[in-house]
């Protein structure tokens, strides 16, 4: 058996080996590291109507971890969340801010007010401006903020109180000590 | 009802899939003339077996039974009837079912047209089919069931993605899979060979349509996806480099060099080993184009949600696959024998040549699809390969390719004459510099990637049709002899032709879209008129339609030279309601010259919306080469000599060829 006649063989399991050990152990859908632990981008945006102060960069820097919660009226998938937020708020456990992405200042402030609001403040990015600069891919996105502004973590979809734990608990935690 | 018929005949045609896989194996080994006919009859309940869930699941989705859970997540009643039936493989169940009725489909014809196969090798072939039918079987019944139930059933379903509900969308993945599960076939035939230790020319008049079909298909799969992507997603650009787009492209570039190394083995009996070794990589890359996306591993826009168990199945499948076959392949190649010899210039050199640099491009564009997992794995970096990569590895593979397929033609059997065929290229060369040099003279800061694109376009034009013409020897005697040649000329030989001036087409569309496309972005208000590649583009106002199963924005621009009439475009801003979500339908003009490519976005709160208008010059070739390309493939399949079953005749023609091309050489 001659050894060359090998290496198309050896050559896939190399490739299966990495792909095997990629299947289990990494996350194609986590944050792009170019965005960890930079400042956000400078924006300054008005609140829905009748929705607490607005919403700009330096906001963000509060002196302790906040969540910043991308939303729309016309987001379907933001009602899953919703509750689970409007009972963050009640226990007092993180403070939420919300960007209103691509929706109307009516329809985004009809919405809070029949579901209720569980956003300290609000800021309304009509033509999704904003949003391309966080790297928003659709709606919900929700961003985990140091006390300093800078983005710690994004997750994709709707936040549930399984990934509020395994995500975002340990970021508080650690900021708390 | 429906759903349980067809779950009870997908674990029929398993059942028969395993039978078929393994009897006709031990048959062929013990020359047990039933076990090996045995393969024809299972090819065949196979067949009907999947056709049958193939139905009862389009059923599913016609009479809008959101019971079952892949049509209340897939469909909607609202949906047009297209759409709807579309939706069967518009998700990942049914995509694998359509894979699966499509292997059945090729399997069938096999035991049908294949009566004048060697018993053991059509035996060999057909069981080897199956246990691919066994593996995607399995894979749909235990981690993908189409027909799985949901209770209490929803009222209407969730809808299929907007962005799919598209024509050119709708019968993109079955002319891909068409491709892609048509490289089965070649695989089953390697495999088949290298059990049996022995490639003949006749193996090779077996590959080679085969191979000719999978190639069309991918080409035309490929190219609806690009004009898909053109046309909806609103940017103008139709070629990504995206995993995706990369997976179908990989394969398509691996049967392309198939093609033309299965012509070797069929004229020259060499380069056996190489031929099988390809014939098994183009279909594992098949299979990762099909199972990369909905692994887990990679992520990408178009990626079919992804579940943890499914992502170890297909790895188990993979290694199975095509680790067994590459194992196979290094036991048993080592003793086939070699065949024919040949000098380093001449016509299998240049067809090595091609072979040498099509697989090095479908490594590199290998490489770039799975280099980010490979960072990820070793250094936790994310990161994401971009067209820059691919750009700056695949074109300068792409250049010498190229050049090389002027000349190819030209050289002679076994050895060529290198000086020869220069003197006799020196027309296409002279005019093509001409060409260059009249675009450098219209316009001194001309990119210099566009005057080689267009030389490159020349160049093979011009080479391919000198080849074709001294072949029927035109203009050198009598119009009426050439006529008859050109009539006695094997339909392959016309094909080659065609194909290569389909691939120079397509090289003039990307070359010119690339360089002179000219763009406008920015608010415009009703009554405004803006300038662009020659056209003026007045916008008439926007105003909100109601569709089927969206409302839109659609905007009136009028585009006119000034000389014409001029012509009205409408692009849309389509919001859907199931699932919600915003696609962007442009206004295309498409033309032979330029496409006229309008989008309509936001409006601004003033009255103005944002627009993006763009003239893209010749962009139109890409798609009409990738057509030409495809009807190559089809003038060449259509030659007798390839034809299924005419393998005898195909030896009087043959030499009839051979005297031809010897009175050339």
């Amino acid at each position: 058996m001659r050894i060359r006649f090998l290496i198309p063989v050896v050559t896939f399991v190399g490739i299966a080996a990495m792909m095997w050990y990629a299947l289990f152990n990494l996350n194609p859908t986590e944050i792009p590291t170019e965005f960890v632990s930079k400042p956000a981008p400078e924006f300054s945006l008005e609140p829905v109507p009748g929705y607490g102060p607005g919403l700009a960069q330096e906001d963000l820097a509060t002196g302790k971890v906040i969540l910043l919660n991308v939303f729309a009226s016309w987001c379907v998938a933001c009602m899953a969340e919703h509750p689970f937020f409007m009972e963050l708020k009640a226990q007092d456990t993180v403070d939420i801010f919300g960007l209103n992405y691509k929706d109307t200042p009516d329809g985004a402030a009809k919405w809070l007010a029949r579901h209720g609001n569980p956003y300290k403040r609000t800021g309304m990015d009509l033509k999704g401006r904003v949003g391309i600069d966080f790297g928003v891919y659709g709606v919900p996105e929700t961003f985990v903020i140091s006390p300093d502004g800078k983005i710690l973590d994004k997750i994709i979809g709707p936040v549930s109180p399984d990934m509020f734990e395994s995500r975002i608990r340990p970021l508080l935690n650690e900021a708390g000590s | 009802m429906v759903a349980e018929i067809g779950q009870f005949v997908l674990i029929l045609a398993l059942i028969t899939a395993i039978f078929q896989g393994v009897f006709p194996l031990i048959g062929a080994a013990r020359n047990s003339q039933p076990m090996m006919r045995f393969a024809n009859n299972a090819a065949f309940v196979q067949f009907a077996a999947i056709t049958a869930a193939f139905i009862c699941l389009t059923v599913g989705y016609i009479t809008s039974d959101f019971s079952i859970l892949n049509v209340a997540n897939n469909s909607h009643s609202l949906k047009p009837m297209l759409y709807k039936i579309s939706g069967v493989w518009g998700n990942h169940e049914g995509s694998l079912l359509l894979w699966s009725w499509i292997l059945a489909l090729f399997g069938l014809a096999v035991a049908v047209f294949g009566r004048n196969l060697p018993d053991s090798l059509k035996a060999r072939v057909l069981s080897v089919q199956g246990l691919v039918g066994v593996g995607f079987l399995m894979f749909i019944l235990f981690t993908s069931n189409p027909f799985e139930r949901i209770d209490p059933a929803p009222l209407d379903g969730s809808g299929l993605n907007p962005l799919l509900q598209d024509p050119g969308l709708a019968f993109h993945p079955p002319f891909l899979y068409l491709g892609y599960v048509g490289l089965s076939i070649t695989f089953s035939f390697a495999i088949a060979a290298l059990i049996e230790g022995k490639v003949d020319p006749a193996w090779a008049r077996w590959v080679r349509p085969w191979t000719l079909a999978a190639w069309g298909f991918l080409t035309i799969g490929i190219a609806l996806g690009s004009w898909w992507a053109y046309y909806e997603l609103g940017w103008g650009g139709w070629w990504f480099w995206d995993p995706v787009e990369n997976a179908s492209f990989m394969p398509w570039l691996a049967a392309t060099a198939l093609l033309h190394s299965a012509i070797v083995v069929e004229k020259r009996d060499a380069l056996k080993n190489w031929t099988i070794l390809l014939a098994i990589v183009a279909f594992s890359l098949s299979l990762l184009g099909t199972f990369l996306v909905r692994s887990g591993v990679l992520n990408s826009v178009h990626a079919f949600a992804t579940d943890p168990a499914r992502g170890v199945f297909i790895l188990m499948f993979l290694i199975v696959v095509i680790g067994g076959s590459l194992l196979l392949y290094g036991i048993r190649a080592p003793m086939m024998k070699g065949g024919g010899l040949f000098a380093p210039i001449s016509r299998e050199g240049a067809l090595v040549l091609n072979n040498l640099l099509l697989s090095t491009a479908t490594a590199t564009i290998l490489l770039g699809t799975l280099y980010p997992i490979f960072l990820d794995a070793i250094t936790g970096a994310k990161v994401s390969v971009g067209p820059p990569y691919f750009e700056a590895t695949f074109i300068p593979l792409a250049i010498p390719l190229i050049i090389a397929m002027a000349f190819g033609p030209f050289l002679a059997w076994k050895r060529g004459d290198l000086a020869g065929v220069v003197s006799r290229l020196k027309f296409a060369l002279l005019l093509s510099l001409l060409l260059v040099g009249v675009i450098w003279w219209q316009q001194t800061d001309t990119p210099i990637m566009a005057l080689v694109g267009l030389g490159l376009f020349g160049w093979l034009v011009i080479g391919s049709l000198l080849e074709w013409t001294e072949r029927i020897k035109l203009f050198r005697g009598p119009l009426s002899a050439s006529w008859r040649r050109m009539t006695q000329l094997p339909r392959s030989a016309h094909g080659m032709t065609v194909a290569h001036i389909g691939v120079a087409l397509v090289i003039l569309g990307i070359t010119a879209s690339e360089t002179w496309q000219t763009e406008h972005l920015g608010v415009m208000r009703p009554g405004e008129i803006v300038s662009v590649g020659g056209y003026d583009f007045r916008f008439d106002g926007a105003e909100t339609v109601a569709g089927p199963n969206y409302d839109a924005v659609r905007g009136t621009f009028l585009a006119s030279t000034g000389i014409e009439k001029g012509v009205y475009l409408y692009p849309e801003q389509r919001r859907y309601s199931d699932p919600p979500m915003e696609t962007t339908e442009a206004a295309i003009r498409p033309m032979l010259s330029a496409d006229l490519y309008a989008v309509i976005g936001e409006e601004d709160g003033k009255g103005g919306y944002a627009v993006r208008i763009y003239h893209k010059p010749f962009i139109s070739w890409i798609w009409i080469g990738a057509f030409v390309m495809f009807l190559g493939g089809a003038l060449s399949l259509s030659d007798r000599r390839l034809r299924l079953g005419a393998a005898r005749r195909a030896r009087q023609q043959e030499a009839a060829t051979e005297s031809l091309s010897g009175a050339k050489g």
